[in-house]
């Protein structure tokens, strides 16, 4: 059968809705009666709370309630832990979660310690002004290397330093590869914390019915259904009773995938204590401390070579900052361990990381979620061996890629889903060599040289990248064709824009002979389909995808064996297009599919046994491991030796993420990933203070790119189709973001020269004052 | 709080309500209206995403009050299209080049866009990206929004 519906670049069936203003988001919801919640939140970094006097903002007309920790009774209780640490052999993990409200002590600043509820956010925040709370504030933990000294305050006074996990994982023997190495480059690298700002900011509104004895809650979340049994579990009610809706979400990129934030648990609480329906909407200087963070690290990491160039080993020690809590386990570390190497044949690595408490907001995943640490780190060490071996960069890559006929490749090295790291499938040379096609290396030098004398700085940089995506454990997709003829598609995951109403439906579409536009695909809402886990790590399109297929096929098989029967003929006679079921060769004997819907369904007579009315099926789809996707970036930059400011004069993305579904929307996925990585590369740094005050929380000082940024990109793909989905795709939500940090750093070095006069860019975010800094000394 | 009488038109319409004077334009819109295709992103003026029209000007709806549109025509979002079920050029557009993703800053850089294309009906990709520049957006890298802005612009030209 060739692909119908999979594959074109089929505008979106959900863009009507959102370009009219009629798409739902969390804070469109309007109930009756409903009130508004406004948290008070530590101005410190790290205090001891003396006292809240919540008195005077009680008396404020229009306060319903104000709560403190004190008021949560046995409601009140740390956790959960979102993900625990996977089994690897000698691991130390010492799990402190997130409090609703902090009790004795805050720990970062923006950690909730009140919350007030009254008739409208106006008079909320006024009566936040009413509430006085006195501190008596402590030392700070921030640096990541001070925080391991023994003198060093602590994050947490009940344990004996601030490691909050150390892990060791190795493969092969590296000693051994070190010993004959003919070569050893050794580097240290820091990567600093960024945020990923969503356009919209985090938000929930809960609502208790109790005529109807059932909590229906709208939130900004990436796992609609984990927050329906988590708060069915917290709240003592069954979840039948629970029912969570994530509507259109205005981007999450991982931190909406945490659960439980503060706030998501008590507006749930308060809203069934009060009989009222309450909304909280974080506003954008909340966002800053109170939704998670990511990256904050500093590598100290070696490599071994042949003489040729071939790696023998990489050695790498690793801290990790991972804020005043918890809850995410070991995901983001893990990725960087893992990732770290890359698309290359590494036959020894050892790699310790420790994960250090600091008086900061958490850290989870975000968008790359700590690969591009790994990348940046093997790709910096590439870029440093071959000039000590006097190797092309791109040749010292080649040379080390990972063959096609080693696949599936064991990476060895366990990875977010607990299980030891394979590259599934993959053709790793064809990009690399099309990308330097693309962005025109072979004639590099000369422009270089015709544009230097012309007064002009141009560098070019060539990265490479893998990303595992699309891990378990599964997702499951419910497809039913109604009497209308058109077709249901309902799904657990949640959608933040990655196109799911349109990816999905043709996936649907492809297999039923139906038009794209005639499936209506159901997110995120525990009424319409309630197994699920979420939609992240780059594993929407592949794990639910690969469900609504298999849901699919049984609907379409259903459809044949159902048309059989009214035609009395074969099923293999049957051709299933436009929407209905005709006899092959005999066009005019045909029935639509919602009148064959009708007849699956009767209301009088009997549905033989061993058969289901309707022509529906619920399907899952569990892979058994993730699939990698990978891809290389190519850029040319021009950068002004004066001011320090890049512009990127050519990007070229070339990228393999399996069988594409929608090239229209993959387009945009890697577009925004790249938009997301310059930002990381070269222009968003959270700034901290001494007192661990974060000192650029708002968009006028955190700075995002703007379209004058951005650059037009050329992409490319190569397909090798994974074979561990029935769709042969691959996960492609965050590959656009890993590499560029890597890409930005060598595109600098090669546009000043930098490595002749001793100087490597070996940290991220860069900007046109630190750039100004490496270059010229000073700080 | 005291109230204050504004009346103003939204999207064609006549109102007439009693607000707060601190009340913002935005919230006023969402709450008071139900207008709630206007989105807030950062409540300071920088993220554009609540950006309206104001007497035909973009402008930040989260920078003013409600009460200082007493009198003022208000265009937002939800007035762009020429009827229900329908889209226009420019929605259309963006549609076509795949020019939002979440949707979430989408009516704000409509609402720029709309009265950027009124003042310059045949603008350069470098103009495009200086009119967007106030507008933020998380999800696309603004590729598929400066060729929907090119591609609404050409249309626009073709069909006057």
């Amino acid at each position: 059968m060739t692909a119908r519906h999979i594959g074109r670049p089929i505008t979106r069936n959900e863009d009507p809705r959102l370009l009219t203003g009629r798409a739902l988001f969390v804070d469109d919801v309007e109930r009756p009666g409903l009130l508004h919640a406004a948290f008070l939140r530590s101005p410190h970094a790290h205090a001891t709370i003396l006292s809240v006097d919540t008195e005077a903002a009680k008396a404020r007309p229009g306060v319903l309630a104000v709560i403190t920790a004190e008021d949560l009774g046995d409601y009140w209780k740390p956790g959960p832990l979102l993900v625990p640490p996977p089994p690897i052999p000698g691991m130390t993990f010492r799990q402190r979660c997130q409090v609703p409200l902090a009790r004795d002590v805050v720990r970062h600043v923006g950690e909730p310690v009140a919350m007030v509820i009254a008739e409208s956010r106006y008079i909320a925040e006024d009566a936040l002004g009413d509430i006085v709370a006195e501190y008596a504030p402590l030392p700070v933990v921030g640096d990541l290397e001070a925080a391991l000294a023994p003198a060093s305050p602590r994050v947490h006074a009940d344990l004996a330093d601030n490691i909050a996990a150390e892990v060791v994982q190795r493969k092969g023997d590296y000693a051994a590869a070190r010993a004959r190495a003919a070569h050893i480059v050794r580097r240290r690298f820091r990567y600093d914390r960024g945020a990923s700002i969503p356009m919209e900011t985090r938000g929930i509104v809960a609502d208790w019915d109790a005529k109807a004895d059932r909590l229906t809650v709208w939130d900004t979340t990436q796992a609609p259904v984990g927050i329906r049994n988590g708060l069915a579990a917290m709240l003592g009610l069954s979840e039948r009773q629970v029912r969570v809706i994530a509507p259109f979400i205005g981007g999450g990129f991982g931190p909406k995938m945490m659960m439980f934030y503060p706030e998501e648990v008590l507006v749930p609480w308060i809203a069934m204590r009060l009989e009222r329906p309450v909304k909280w909407i974080e506003d954008r200087l909340e966002h800053f401390f109170a939704t998670t963070h990511e990256r904050g690290q500093i590598h100290e990491a070696e490599i071994a070579l042949d003489a040729t160039g071939k790696i023998l080993g990489v050695r790498d020690d690793f801290l990790m900052d991972t804020g005043a809590y918890n809850p995410y386990g070991l995901t983001v570390p893990l990725n960087s361990q893992c990732t770290l190497l890359n698309c290359y044949d590494v036959p020894a690595y050892e790699s310790r990381f420790r994960a250090i408490y600091t008086n900061r907001t958490l850290v989870t995943p975000y968008r790359g979620a700590g690969r591009q640490h790994g990348v940046f780190v093997m790709e910096r060490l590439l870029d440093a061996a071959a000039r000590e071996l006097g190797l092309d960069r791109v040749e010292i890559r080649r040379l080390n890629l990972i063959p096609p006929d080693a696949f599936p490749y064991r990476n060895e090295i366990i990875y977010q889903d607990f299980a030891p790291l394979t590259y599934d499938s993959g053709n790793y040379e064809p990009i690399l060599d099309k990308a330097l096609e693309a962005i025109g290396y072979g004639g590099f030098a000369e422009e270089k040289a015709k544009a230097r004398a012309e007064g002009r700085c141009l560098g070019l940089g060539i990265v490479c990248y893998v990303e595992g995506t699309g891990i378990g454990p599964y997702e499951g997709a419910r497809v039913r064709v109604q009497a209308s003829g058109k077709v249901t598609l309902a799904t657990g995951i949640g959608t933040q824009g990655q196109g799911h109403f349109t990816a999905l439906a043709q996936v649907v579409a492809e297999q039923l002979g139906v038009d794209v536009r005639d499936v209506e695909v159901t997110t995120g809402d525990t009424d319409q389909f309630d197994w699920g886990v979420g939609t992240f790590a780059s594993r929407g399109a592949v794990v639910a995808g690969s469900a609504s297929h298999e849901a699919a096929k049984v609907v379409r098989s259903k459809i044949l064996k159902a048309a059989a029967v009214h035609f009395e003929c074969a099923e293999a006679d049957l051709v299933l297009e436009d929407g209905k079921v005709a006899i092959a060769g005999v066009p005019e004997k045909h029935i639509a599919l919602g009148a064959l819907a009708q007849l699956a369904n009767p209301l009088r007579g009997a549905v033989k046994p061993g058969t289901e009315p309707g022509l529906e099926a619920t399907s899952y789809f569990g892979p058994e491991m993730g699939a990698t996707a990978a891809g290389a970036h190519a850029m040319v930059i021009e950068l002004d030796p004066q001011t320090m400011r890049p512009t990127i004069l050519r990007y070229v993305v070339v990228h393999d993420c399996g069988t594409v579904l929608n090239p229209l929307i993959l387009a945009g996925q890697i577009q925004g990933g790249v938009a997301q990585g310059i930002g990381n590369a070269f222009f968003e740094q959270l700034a901290w203070s001494e007192e661990g005050q974060l000192m650029n929380a708002s968009l006028a000082d955190y700075l995002l790119p703007t379209a004058l940024d951005v650059p037009r990109m050329e992409l490319h793909h190569t397909v090798t189709p994974s074979p561990l989905n029935p769709l042969g795709t691959k996960g492609a939500g965050e590959g656009g973001a890993i590499p560029v940090g890597a890409l930005f750093a060598q595109a600098i070095e090669d546009a000043l020269d930098l490595p002749a006069k001793g100087i490597e860019i070996a940290e991220i975010p860069l900007s046109p004052s630190r750039l100004w800094e490496i270059v010229h000394g000073g700080d | 709080m005291k109230r204050v009488l504004v009346t103003l038109s939204v999207n064609g319409a006549q109102h007439a309500r009693e607000v707060e004077p601190r009340l913002l334009l935005s919230d006023f819109l969402r709450r008071d209206l139900g207008l709630t295709g206007t989105h807030v992103g950062c409540e300071h003026g920088v993220c554009g995403a609540c950006t309206i029209r104001l007497d035909g000007a973009a402008v930040r709806s989260c920078l003013i009050f409600a009460v200082q549109a007493d009198g003022h025509a208000v265009a937002t979002v939800e007035g762009l299209a020429p009827g229900r079920g329908q889209l226009s050029v420019l929605q259309q557009a963006f549609q076509d080049t795949h020019g939002l993703q979440c949707g979430y800053c989408t009516p704000g850089i409509l609402m720029t866009v709309s009265a950027f294309l009124e003042e310059n009906a045949d603008p350069t990709e470098e103009q495009v990206r200086h009119a967007l520049s106030g507008n933020l957006c998380r999800c696309t890298g603004y590729q598929h929004i400066v060729d929907a802005v090119l591609l609404a612009a050409k249309r626009l030209r073709e069909a006057a």
